[in-house]
């Protein structure tokens, strides 16, 4: 129940901040207008550029890219402001703020990638069951972003948040993830970094289970899973050794 | 019994020692103002209390338990206000009642008498549907204040609760803390004169982490032969001597 406490009080911190709402669900939702406007603009002879079926998963892993930044705000916040520091002193269990800043964002995160396919049906994306899965793919990878945010939000102060996760992180994301173009294109380091990442992977993951094949999934689950799971062990150590200062 | 009892409590950061072999005994039921300059130690000596930091050296009793061993044990006769704002921002003074009481276990029934309770004592009926983030500096520290008290703590720790308020907002403050006073233990950190004057019922005095005196502030002032309990201060801290 103290978790659930918890776990409610931080949803509202992030859904009653119109920043939060203005970035990680009215931002994704303008570039997928704008692009879909851009390919629609296209003479036919002209090549693809962003197809719908390609484009909606990659905005929507965009979209999740904000949720480093949400918590990592919400926990520096809760660190800069005193906060915590009342809350350390309540029977609150160090395992218990972990789950309560991690799982409110969960749900938020399903909603956010659910608005972006129905945003997406009026542009041509064609709807079939297989696109559900979709969802499932969403945890994983709402997993490592909301890893990345309690991480960053252990270690900086809001100031460092803004730049790291607000500009760098989000910056990082989208260049290496196959949203807006193709790293084999650029080739090279390039590429090798890209795949070295995760956020490639998030992306291949959604675009795989959009079509339901799952044999295509699988590999880049593993990436996501397991660079999910570092960086969240990473967190925890991080919350506890700023718990214990 | 001693509501609190410090045996040679240190706490060193790095090259800094902020607490220095402190020796210290409140006793149940007292109002027992730190007073000192910026850097004096006072909220180190208050997180090592709280169960906020651990002791570099020596060791704390409150309630017979030790800080360094029996925190479990201590945190529910525990209230703390923190120096600096401790309110969850974007929601509302209700909601930040009803948070710390359901993270301590309240039942719904225990929640809403509580509500009540803490509503009529401190005056917060005008805010409680407001923002907590939202609010003045002085509403901010009444609603930390309450939430503070939930647990019916035996032992307050009321961390520069004035610091950066207004006249008005300050004497409403006082007078919350005066209510108080008899019926739980408080420890008041202050670097304002008149304010561990006016409240405390004894006055300790630190400087450079250490306790120099530590008295009524009749006791202080008659101790260094001064009228005024600030000429007092500055003779104490000034001289550094131990009294």
């Amino acid at each position: 129940m103290r978790t659930a406490w918890f776990s409610v009080r931080n949803a509202k911190e992030i859904v009653r901040d119109p920043l939060n709402l203005g970035f990680g669900l009215g931002f994704p939702l303008v570039l997928l207008l704008l692009l879909s406007a851009i390919q629609a603009n296209l003479p036919d002879s002209a090549p693809t550029m962003f197809e719908i079926s390609a484009l909606t998963p990659g905005i929507a892993v965009f979209g999740l890219s904000f949720f480093t930044l949400f918590s990592a705000l919400l926990i520096s916040k809760d660190r800069g402001s005193a906060f915590l520091s009342r809350l350390y002193t309540t029977p609150l269990r160090p395992a218990e703020f972990i789950l309560g800043y991690t799982l409110p964002l969960l749900p938020i995160a399903l909603a956010q990638t659910a608005i972006c396919y129905l945003a997406a049906l009026p542009f041509g994306l064609h709807f079939s069951p297989s696109v559900l899965l979709v969802l499932v793919a969403t945890l994983p990878n709402a997993f490592l972003y909301i890893a990345l945010g309690l991480l960053f939000g252990s270690l900086l102060n809001e100031k460092q948040v803004g730049g790291v996760c607000g500009a760098l992180l989000t910056n990082l994301s989208a260049w290496f993830s196959n949203i807006w173009f193709d790293p084999k294109l650029v080739g090279g380091w390039f590429y090798q970094i890209a795949k070295a990442l995760p956020f490639l992977h998030a992306v291949e993951l959604e675009r795989a289970m959009q079509t339901a094949d799952l044999a295509a999934a699988l590999p880049h689950l593993w990436w996501v899973l397991g660079y999910g799971v570092g960086i969240f062990g990473l967190a925890v150590f991080a919350f506890f050794k700023q718990m214990k200062q | 019994m001693d509501a609190i009892r410090t045996e040679s409590i240190t706490k060193r950061y790095k090259e800094l020692t902020a607490v220095d072999h402190l020796d210290l005994t409140v006793r149940e039921g007292e109002l027992f103002g730190l007073l000192g300059v910026n850097g004096a130690g006072k909220t180190t000596l208050i997180k090592m209390l709280s169960c906020l930091a651990e002791p570099t050296e020596g060791d704390a009793y409150l309630l017979g338990y030790s800080v360094c061993r029996e925190k479990n044990k201590i945190k529910p006769f525990l209230g703390v206000s923190p120096q600096e704002t401790a309110v969850a921002p974007n929601l509302t003074v209700r909601e930040n009642l009803n948070l710390l009481m359901g993270i301590h276990g309240f039942s719904k029934e225990k929640r809403e008498e509580k509500l009540k309770e803490l509503t009529d004592g401190f005056g917060l009926a005008p805010v409680l549907n407001r923002k907590a983030g939202k609010l003045s500096g002085g509403w901010q520290r009444r609603a930390s204040i309450a939430l503070a008290l939930i647990t019916e703590p035996k032992i307050l720790f009321l961390d520069e609760p004035t610091l950066g308020l207004d006249v008005l907002a300050r004497s409403d403050l006082w007078e919350l803390i005066r209510a108080l006073k008899g019926k739980i233990t408080i420890i008041l950190t202050t670097h304002y004169m008149e304010e561990a004057e006016e409240l405390s019922d004894r006055v300790g005095m630190m400087k450079d982490g250490k306790l120099l005196a530590v008295g009524t502030p009749a006791e202080l002032k008659e101790s260094v032969g001064a009228e005024k309990f600030e000429e007092a201060f500055i003779k104490i801290v000034k001289g550094g001597v131990k009294q």
